[in-house]
């Protein structure tokens, strides 16, 4: 039986929305599966050598459970942001979820494709060297090629 | 039962267990059962599919000391 294929277009890049495309990427490759992510707009941040700038904002996330209830003007105070940052990663390191870096690397480990969207990255001006190295660059052609292929296509 | 290799999966979360389990099974050779203790709920219901979906027989799926216990036999 041929191995399963599945196309994930990622184009998030807060750290809630950052999970979902490497760990369905990470489990369907433990599985058999051949995997390949298309980062485009926002995704592009997880391709980046450094993951540590992905935070996540309480403003305009009302689902986000607070530890104590935060009225929308106190969430837009500087440092907000950070501070939820710091506490969803103590949270996560805490309840044994992995980290980002550890998602991308297993990822990477089981020949998971990442492919960038060319477009984006000339249109936020990125430079090649801020992304890690065995990526690809190309456009949604060469998305489709693949996808077209696949079992299971997602957009995240 | 007899085992040939344990991996201890505690306090791991999805989908840790699953990728780890996989990594384990990749060095051992056919016909070797392999252990795996984990603490996520989940990952009952995802070690069965692990196992449908890559071959690998689920000998058992148990709850020892309130932990989960799983014995794959690698395809």
């Amino acid at each position: 039986m041929p191995a399963k294929k599945m196309a994930i277009i990622a184009t998030k890049g807060a750290l809630d929305m950052a999970y979902p495309p490497l760990i369905l990427a990470s489990t369907a490759a433990a599985l058999g599966w051949e995997v390949q992510v298309f980062f485009t707009f926002y995704g592009l941040q997880l391709l980046r050598k450094d993951l540590s700038g992905i935070a996540i904002s309480p403003l305009a996330n009302p689902a986000m459970p607070m530890p104590v209830p935060m009225p929308v003007v106190v969430q837009m105070l500087p440092g907000m942001e950070w501070m939820a940052t710091t506490m969803m990663k103590a949270k996560m390191k805490k309840k044994g979820v992995a980290s980002l870096e550890e998602l991308r690397s297993v990822c990477i480990e089981s020949d998971v494709k990442f492919i960038a969207c060319q477009m984006t990255v000339d249109l936020f001006e990125f430079e090649k060297k801020d992304f890690i190295d065995g990526i690809e660059y190309g456009g949604a052609a060469t998305f489709m090629k693949f996808a077209g292929e696949t079992d299971v296509c997602l957009f995240i | 039962m007899n085992y040939d290799k344990e991996f201890d999966a505690s306090g791991l979360a999805c989908p840790m267990p699953i990728v780890k389990t996989k990594k384990s099974l990749a060095d051992m050779a056919s016909g070797q059962v392999l252990r795996v203790v984990a603490t996520d709920p989940g990952s009952v219901c995802d070690m069965q599919a692990f196992a449908e979906q890559t071959g690998n027989t689920l000998l058992s799926s148990t709850t020892e000391n309130s932990k989960y216990v799983f014995l794959i036999k690698k395809a």
